[in-house]
């Protein structure tokens, strides 16, 4: 086994040594490889980062429903029947359901005229509870806040606006504190939402809504259906069994089959979420073997440069054998010539990708519409260590077969003639 | 060393080469005795199957029929590391072209079958400087191969096939590539190792320089024709 390796080391460091400048150009292929590998994962784990990001400023943990109409039927009753769940009902649910973190309702009216000043606009108000600023992250720029639990139970005229609706009624202005005429209703403004690229959409952006109490909202326009019922759990893995509740009591009030998706319309974003990674996790994995195929060319790359250095040697190698070479002693040193090349490249590729994602990261974000959905190239300790191994196989490989080319080399045969 | 005192014992060894079309059969049964401290020449003409011959007795290749011993062990059915181990310890060999490897010093050259059998860098160096200078190339360790004129490779070459000190030194056609004057001092060089009582095999063609051995060993079509002493 020493002996072995002191054969192995001292055959080794004589045939690398004469290897140099064969070497570059393979290095080179390894290290293009290793970036393209690394660069195409660390935009796939970026763009997972951004999209969970974007994903979570809709709200964590939460389910929307709209009711509609049954499509079965149920105790008697044919189906087609409307579900009208009112403001109202949204206590009760709480009472029957209070592990959940929020349920919260929205009314919604579309084509609101909203005016300041001269100018007019035609925008989305909503009436919703005070606990939604924090469940659909409706969050306050500097100055201002969200709907508090006075405003609703005292049905203030106070509204919340969109920072998009903001921008476009009031221009450079600072909202918060003013006035505007809602339906020539006059509102305060007592916050404007920070912005946020926004992934899970429904109804529209929130940077193009404004919100107002809900009990306010009834107020103002005398509805009280909801058009929508949010509900937030404190774990997502909480939320199929609460929807699957929420049915049951529901559908005894309002008298529909439990099972009928079609009475209260869901959408589950924690199940989508969990879609969403699913296909980030297949782009990931497209990208990986993108990458691992550009680094495979580099491997064999490498290997036929090691064919060829065993065909031009296969006289020497020929020598060696009749000297007493065993077949490890053959092999080894090329397998170790194949690794060295993929490593030094591999470490190349590394540290030039490294400095390339490191540059983007001064690329500002903000404003910068396609940053802001794509994100930022992210290097991960699980992105090294895949490389690293995928590197390592395509080193061995690299060296193994032409090694084995080199072991089956019949001596006899190579030393008699030029 | 066999009980006989032979080196070599060869009984009817065969050797067919399969082409996958063709079965050429290069050695017809050859029955073959070299003892210790013969000096052997193996003539005949090409084709004549010396070639094949030389590779068997080398443990190069195995023979397809036949019983082998070298130094009393059985050489047949052993794995090629084995057949490796064989050669390194009991083989020394000298070839026409010396088939030295062209990237290293002469003095690595020869230390590189002590490499391989497993003697230490130190002694390594020491015996390949005694060597090297018992050939007369003592001021030439350092240099490479290519730095060498084709009689001084040969020297290289035969102080390499001394330096295990193997039971039996194999030369194929050790002169075929050398001018006259080399090749007879080369000759001279086997005829001193013969003196000190190393056992040598010649291959050749060359009946003159055959004339030096001990021993002339004549092979034609497979089949040893004649043998006789010189």
């Amino acid at each position: 086994m020493k002996r072995d390796f002191h054969v192995i080391f001292s055959l080794f460091a004589a045939s690398s040594r004469l290897q140099k400048k064969r070497a570059y150009l393979t290095i080179a292929a390894i290290a293009w490889g290793t970036v393209a590998i690394l660069l195409l994962l660390a935009f796939g784990e970026g763009l997972k980062r951004q999209l969970d990001r974007n994903r979570r400023s809709t709200g964590e943990n939460l389910a929307v429903m709209w009711p509609g109409e049954t499509t079965k039927p149920y105790r008697g009753m044919p189906p087609g029947r409307s579900i009208r769940p009112r403001i109202d009902d949204l206590d009760q649910l709480r009472g029957r359901m209070p592990e959940l973190k929020a349920v919260l309702g929205e009314i919604v009216s579309w084509r609101t005229a909203l005016t300041y000043g001269r100018k007019t606009v035609n925008g989305r108000v909503i009436g919703v509870n005070w606990e939604y600023g924090d469940a659909r992250k409706h969050f306050p720029q500097p100055g201002g806040r969200f709907l508090s639990p006075e405003d609703q139970a005292q049905m203030r005229r106070v509204i919340f606006l969109g920072d998009e609706m903001a921008k476009n009624l009031f221009g450079p202005e600072n909202p918060v504190g003013k006035t505007l005429l809602l339906n020539n209703s006059p509102y305060l403004v007592i916050g404007v939402m920070q912005h946020k690229t926004q992934m899970g959409v429904y109804g529209g952006p929130d940077a193009n809504h404004a919100t107002i109490p809900i009990t306010t909202f009834r107020a103002q326009f005398g509805r009280e259906r909801l058009n929508n019922l949010v509900i937030e759990t404190n774990e997502p893995e909480e939320m199929k069994g609460e929807l699957r509740k929420l049915n049951e009591i529901w559908g005894a009030k309002f008298r529909y089959d439990p099972t009928d998706e079609r009475a209260l319309g869901t959408w589950d974003m924690v199940k989508s979420a969990k879609t969403t990674r699913n296909i980030l996790i297949g782009i990931q994995l497209f990208l990986g073997i993108v990458g691992a195929l550009t680094l495979l060319i580099g491997g064999v790359g490498v290997a036929n440069i090691m064919y060829a250095v065993v065909k031009e040697r296969t006289r020497e190698i020929g020598v060696k054998m009749a000297l007493g070479a065993k077949r490890r002693w053959i092999i080894v040193p090329f397998v170790l010539e194949g690794v060295l090349y993929t490593l030094i490249g591999g470490t190349m590729g590394i540290v030039i990708a490294t400095l390339l994602v490191t540059a983007t990261s001064f690329i500002p974000i903000e404003g910068n519409k396609v940053l802001s959905f794509l994100g930022r190239p992210t290097l991960s300790p699980q992105i090294g260590v895949i490389t690293s191994l995928i590197l390592g196989a395509i080193g061995l490989l690299a060296g193994y077969f032409p090694a084995r080319r080199a072991a089956s080399i019949d001596p006899a045969a190579t030393l008699r003639y030029e | 060393m066999n009980k006989n005192g032979s080196i070599i014992h060869m009984a009817d060894i065969r050797k067919v080469y399969d082409t996958g079309k063709v079965k050429v059969e290069a050695l017809k049964g050859i029955d073959l005795e070299i003892h210790a401290g013969e000096m052997v020449a193996i003539v005949g003409p090409s084709g004549s199957g010396k070639s094949t011959l030389m590779n068997l007795v080398g443990c190069l290749d195995t023979p397809t029929s036949g019983e082998y011993e070298l130094a009393g062990d059985n050489v047949a059915g052993v794995t090629r590391d084995q057949l490796a181990e064989i050669r390194n310890r009991r083989v020394g060999f000298v070839f026409q072209n010396f088939n030295l490897l062209p990237h290293i010093s002469a003095v690595e050259n020869v230390e590189m079958p002590m490499l391989f059998g497993g003697i230490s860098p130190r002694e390594r160096r020491k015996r390949a400087s005694e060597l090297l200078d018992r050939v007369g190339l003592g001021e030439r360790l350092d240099h490479k191969p290519t730095e060498l004129s084709g009689g001084q490779m040969q020297r290289v070459a035969i102080a390499r096939a001394l330096s295990m000190n193997p039971d039996i030194v194999l030369a194929d056609e050790p002169t075929g590539n050398l001018d006259s004057t080399s090749g007879s001092d080369i000759m001279s060089l086997f005829t001193d190792l013969w003196q000190q009582g190393r056992t040598l095999v010649i291959i050749t063609h060359d009946l003159a320089l055959a004339k030096r051995a001990s021993r002339i060993v004549e092979i034609h079509d497979g089949r040893v024709t004649s043998d006789r002493a010189a």
